[in-house]
């Protein structure tokens, strides 16, 4: 399986990734080389077989709805790159 | 008496005896990371005051009558696990300034246990990759031979551990990031069953098959540190509310008569270095000789094992990774125009390659007109992989083969090759995708000296079972006892 160099650069985009000219083809040649490696699952019969998410059957976990600690405001901010009055601040969203 | 290399259960004996403190231990330990860390680089963050006056507590408890076997004992954690006030990188400039509002369960527990906390050890940026050169820090050496790689992701942990940086270390392993890294420093690593230990506040890889365990210098500390951390916990809905057995336990039964299955596939296996699979052929001698008997079994899917993982875990990582957007916590590039660029900037600069690659995997595998082809049908082949293991357990109690093919490899060898550096992990990685659990004990060395590890692989939560036979095996072998030759002292 090839990646293209455009492909390569349209799901870093999904990703929200910037890959500078240098490394998109090295990294096309590369995530090529694992995909074709991968190919070889293709030669599996796996008609009619279920797919497994996780290894044991896990079913959802509740608890009783009761009020709980929160992490505190300032802490929850604490690790943020900028913040202001309170709230995690971004650069401009609409223009 | 060299402190710093005592086992775990040594160490607690003379707390408990009171022919040491935990403050003397504890320096000792300190200063053997002064000393060392120049050459093995093991730790991103060594918490000396906090780990003194921890210490100086388990002192005051002990003299109080209470002595746990983890109390006043030094322990490390791979920088992959929270610390409430104390730095966690991921081994990631993302996170390089990141300090966790909380701890992790397994933190908690330890600290509960009285377990004296030194340090938070190297690994490959966000456990992703088998050498710890992935790191955004800086490289860690292996303390048999300071040319070679220690294993990877949890490779801080192994190197730590070896050179008697500290008694026992936490790690995690996804694909083998315990086991394989325990195998190449000579050091025992168990991964548990998934969901036997809580991940709340393990910074997550790939979800379904991230798990905590510990890498220490014996098996028996092994099952020490294990029946600390383990237990089902509210806070993670993938822990499993299943009572901890006494794993100390559990060792004091021999293996006379305990089916030991030797996948068929395994011996013919390309890249697989003719001295481990004579190492391991020797273990299995060994057991024999303890009275275990050996049934040839057969895991036909294995083989697309690593194939399964590079799909699965890439496209579980996609989606985990994104919460890195400089946003909430973590490096932010300061010369986004908008959000949309921001992100991008950040995570660009932010993340090293190997990161980068894996998140374009995932989202390509997870993207329109791929899902099916790629996650769907890797989670099939996932499926055929659980029923090996169904089938095989069903005539024998353990499975051993090796942990890793090579020994450890050259600083530089694989790096610009992820897919031969995937390779490495052939033989860890079908334990996570079948979420069984599996450990790696010392069972020889190479010529050049470079340890060699037996890997031993039980039933969902057949810890007691993989850790017996380890146990067994190591006293009989004596190999724990060999420590890395470091060429300066403290």
């Amino acid at each position: 399986m090839k990646i293209t160099k455009e492909e390569v650069l349209h799901v870093a985009h999904l990703a929200r990734l910037e890959i500078g000219e240098s490394a998109v083809e090295r990294f096309a040649g590369q995530i090529g080389d694992i995909l074709a490696y991968v190919d070889q699952l293709k030669q599996v019969d796996t008609a009619g077989v279920r797919p497994t998410s996780h290894a044991l059957a896990l079913t959802n976990a509740f608890r009783d709805d009761v009020e709980n600690q929160h992490l505190p405001r300032e802490e929850s901010l604490a690790n943020a790159p900028q913040q202001e009055d309170g709230n995690f601040l971004v650069p401009k969203v609409v223009g | 008496m060299t402190l710093y290399d005592l086992s775990i259960e040594e160490a607690h004996r003379l707390l408990k005896n009171k022919e040491i403190t935990s403050r003397e231990l504890t320096q000792a330990v300190l200063d053997r990371i002064a000393a060392a860390e120049g050459r093995i680089d093991a730790f991103l963050t060594v918490t000396a005051e906090e780990a003194l006056a921890q210490a100086a507590a388990a002192d005051r408890s002990i003299a109080a009558g209470q002595c746990g076997p983890l109390n006043g004992i030094p322990v490390a954690l791979k920088d992959v696990i929270c610390t409430r006030g104390v730095r966690t990188t991921c081994g990631s400039k993302i996170l390089s300034s990141f300090i966790p509002p909380y701890d992790a369960t397994v933190v908690s527990r330890l600290k509960r246990a009285g377990a004296v906390i030194v340090g938070k050890l190297n690994m490959d940026e966000f456990a992703m990759g088998s050498s710890t050169e992935n790191s955004g820090f800086k490289i860690t050496r292996n303390p048999w031979d300071l040319t070679r790689i220690p294993g990877g992701s949890s490779g801080g942990s192994a190197a730590a551990v070896a050179a008697g940086m500290c008694l026992g270390a936490l790690g995690s392993d996804t694909g083998g990031s315990i086991r394989q890294p325990a195998s190449h420093c000579g050091v025992v690593g168990i991964k548990p069953t998934y969901g036997r230990v809580s991940r709340y506040g393990l910074v997550a890889y790939a979800s379904s098959l991230d798990q905590i365990g510990p890498l220490t210098r014996s098996v028996a500390d092994a099952a020490l540190v294990l029946k600390g951390i383990a237990g089902h916990d509210p806070a993670d809905s993938t822990s499993v509310p299943l009572a901890v057995p006494d794993y100390t336990a559990a060792l004091g039964v021999g293996i006379k008569g305990a089916r030991i299955g030797i996948p068929r596939e395994y011996a013919a296996s390309e890249g697989l270095d003719p001295e481990v699979l004579a190492a391991v052929e020797g273990a299995v001698r060994t057991l024999k000789s303890l009275g275990a008997e050996c049934v040839d079994i057969s895991l036909p899917h294995t083989k697309y094992a690593v194939a399964v993982y590079y799909v699965i875990a890439p496209c579980e990582a996609s989606s985990n990774l994104a919460r890195y957007d400089g946003v909430k916590y973590g490096f932010r590039a300061d010369d986004g125009a908008d959000l949309i660029h921001m992100y991008r900037r950040t995570r660009s600069q932010g993340f090293g390659a190997e990161v980068q690659r894996r998140i374009i995997i995932g989202t390509y595998c997870l993207s329109a007109g791929y899902y099916d082809a790629y996650y769907g049908k890797a989670s099939q082949v996932r499926t055929l992989i659980v029923e090996d293991f169904k089938k095989a357990f069903e005539v024998c109690d353990v499975i051993a083969c090796p942990t890793a093919p090579t020994p450890a490899f050259r600083i530089g060898e694989k790096i610009d090759d992820p897919l031969t550096m995937y390779l490495s992990d052939i033989f860890t990685i079908s334990a996570n995708l079948a979420g069984i659990p599996a450990l790696s004990v010392p069972c020889g060395f190479s010529a050049a000296g470079l340890p060699i590890g037996l890997q031993l692989l039980g039933t969902h939560f057949g810890e007691e079972s993989i850790l017996r036979v380890a146990h067994h095996f190591e006293q009989a072998k004596g190999l724990f006892k060999k420590r890395p030759v470091l060429s300066f002292t403290c």
